[in-house]
């Protein structure tokens, strides 16, 4: 069975971002950048199933600037096999993503694509539920256990309520919640190994997709501001405090 | 051309997410009907109709959407879509799970977790763990969004009488299907909607120490929060979770407990109204966001807490 691990290149998510004076974009310039954590989880799990003998190969693509090289080494360090990276100076969105997916999975005929949920910059949770109705597959979203069988998964995916069981037919997109596992540090041979693994480069037009976005972000601005918060010195202040407002 | 509303529901009552996604469709559209897959769903189609606003509810009964999968729930609702150009469902992970597939299918850029309409084309919502709030405007005439759903206000129920129609369920894709649900019973009130949340972070240091938490919710009628650290760690179940990728709320009253104030625990939390905060830490990133700030050991603070809202609310009804 082959596996597709898409992967996305994000400001460190303990980074914190600034906007830009005027309001027009977020400035990411020279902030520290790493691997999607959700990503960084689908990838870990591609690779014990390597490791299991369930996956041959573990391929992963990532989309963006030329330096998403970088994110796709550090899947190659992890055990990934083989990648692709879809070049573009162009913010891509959901959308536009689903369908360079959708392209690459109809050149590679992988059996599941696993993949992080969100991606922690913009948030949308979109991508891979867009990619599995593109592809007319079943979606398994948020899981945080997965079974892998003849031409089934089950699925076990965190839900407001609580867990719910799946069980999907393959092919299938499933994106990854935090719990599913703990990824790996790439070892130091592991990393130089990744040096020597193939990248291919191509670009959306390559894919036939036009990656113009749909969505214009117009004004970025900070969230509005608490009141700098108050010390109390004693439990009983603090009810005191919680009586006088009303809220007990 | 009106509005489409996914309702949310467990073929008994409708979810509150629903009225607030309600609330956000009104101030698009004049015109909203909601969309009630189930099975045996009557009494939440009949609710849905007496939501204020609510033009027309239709409703599709099936075996199969019973606990719905995604895929099943698509072909229905494209089925439908062509009177619409809005299609909302709320941003919990119902709407979170559907609606990206109804919108790739409809080739459509969709706009998650809205906190703000604007116009009908422009919206408001958060990136990067709440830290930064954008504008978006799209270039697609029609527009599908997952809506924030403490942003909006309830709509009222039990005031309307809209029409019910019927609309006959497309059959089972066959790609995926439901199993079970795990779900965490509980008397207490809902983590998303209550008006006092308790939550408690990994410095409460265990399971059994959680209890603590859960007695503190009792005495003040509260739901109770985690932070992600105390759910990985086994102490509270991930429905517990509040941030960035777990619930968002915004109660009357929030008391953090051993939670240090991460970006992203804040990203879940941080519009509740009144922010308490019990760490041990003066540092600890929580107080800057806390009204109210106890610089204390939980251990001790939090059962001295507990007696003392005891002992006012004894004095009240005996007053
Ligand atoms: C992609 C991603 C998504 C995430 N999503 C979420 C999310 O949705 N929700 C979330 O919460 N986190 C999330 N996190 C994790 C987040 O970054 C933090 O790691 C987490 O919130 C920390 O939890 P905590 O505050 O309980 O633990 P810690 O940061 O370890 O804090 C424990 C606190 O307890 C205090 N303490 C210890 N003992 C005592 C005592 N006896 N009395 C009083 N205080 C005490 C300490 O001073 C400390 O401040 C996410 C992280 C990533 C990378």
């Amino acid at each position: 069975m082959k596996v597709l691990v898409p992967v996305k290149r994000v400001v460190d998510p303990y980074v914190r971002v600034r906007i830009r004076a005027d309001g027009s974009g977020v400035d990411i310039a020279n902030l520290k950048m790493a691997m999607n954590p959700f990503d960084e989880i689908a990838v870990e799990e591609a690779v014990r199933w390597k490791e299991r003998g369930i996956a041959e190969e573990v391929v992963t693509v990532s989309i963006g600037e030329p330096k998403v090289v970088e994110t796709l080494r550090t899947a190659l360090a992890m055990g990934a096999d083989r990648a692709i990276a879809v070049q573009t100076e162009v913010a891509v969105q959901p959308l536009e993503v689903a369908k360079m997916l959708r392209a690459i999975v109809e050149r590679e005929q992988p059996r599941v694509v696993i993949m992080g949920k969100q991606a922690v910059d913009d948030d949308s949770n979109q991508t891979g539920q867009m990619l599995a109705a593109l592809l007319g597959w079943a979606q398994a979203t948020f899981a945080s256990r997965i079974d892998l069988s003849d031409g089934e998964a089950e699925v076990a995916r965190e839900v407001d309520e609580g867990i719910e069981v799946v069980r999907v037919k393959l092919p299938a997109v499933i994106t990854v919640d935090l719990r599913l596992n703990e990824p790996r540090y790439a070892s130091l041979p592991n990393i130089m190994k990744a040096k020597r693994k193939p990248v291919e480069t191509l670009t959306p037009a390559d894919l036939g997709v036009d990656p113009t976005p749909r969505l214009e972000y117009i004004r970025f601005e900070e969230p509005p501001k608490r009141q700098a918060g108050r010390k109390v010195e004693s439990v009983r202040e603090l009810v005191e405090e919680l009586v006088k407002r009303g809220v007990i | 051309m009106p509005a489409l509303v996914i309702a949310q529901h467990d073929n008994r009552r409708l979810d509150p997410a629903t009225l607030a996604t309600v609330t956000a469709a009104r101030v698009l559209d004049s015109a909203v009907d909601v969309l009630v897959a189930g099975h045996g769903a009557r009494a939440v189609a009949e609710e849905a109709a007496s939501v204020e606003g609510v033009r027309r509810v239709l409703s599709s009964e099936a075996e199969h959407f019973a606990n719905p999968v995604a895929e099943d729930l698509t072909e229905l609702v494209l089925q439908v879509a062509d009177g619409f150009d809005a299609i909302l469902a709320p941003s919990t992970t119902f709407g979170r799970n559907l609606l990206p597939r109804v919108a790739a299918r409809l080739d459509v850029a969709q706009i998650s977790d809205v906190v703000e309409v604007l116009a009908p084309d422009t919206f408001k919502r958060y990136i990067y763990a709440g830290n930064v709030l954008c504008t978006v405007r799209t270039k697609d005439s029609r527009r599908v969004l997952t809506v924030r759903t403490t942003a909006f206000e309830k709509a009222a129920t039990g005031v309307g009488s809209a029409a019910i129609e019927e609309v006959p369920a497309p059959p089972r894709t066959g790609l995926a299907r439901f199993v079970r649900r795990e779900v965490h019973r509980s008397e207490r009130p809902d983590l998303t909607t209550a008006r006092i949340v308790v939550s408690g972070g990994r410095g409460v240091g265990s399971k059994e120490n959680f209890q603590l938490v859960e007695r503190l919710a009792d005495v003040l009628g509260a739901a109770i929060g985690a932070s992600r650290a105390a759910v990985d760690a086994g102490f509270a179940p991930n429905d517990w979770q509040v941030g960035q990728t777990g619930k968002i709320v915004a109660p009357e009253l929030y008391i953090a407990i051993g939670i240090s104030g991460a970006i992203q625990h804040l990203a879940g939390m941080k519009d509740s109204k009144i922010i308490v905060a019990i760490n041990k830490d003066p540092e600890a990133p929580i107080f800057e966001v806390a009204d109210c700030g106890l610089v204390a050991d939980l251990f001790k603070a939090v059962p001295e807490l507990i007696e003392e809202i005891e002992r006012v609310k004894r004095e009240r009804s005996a007053a």
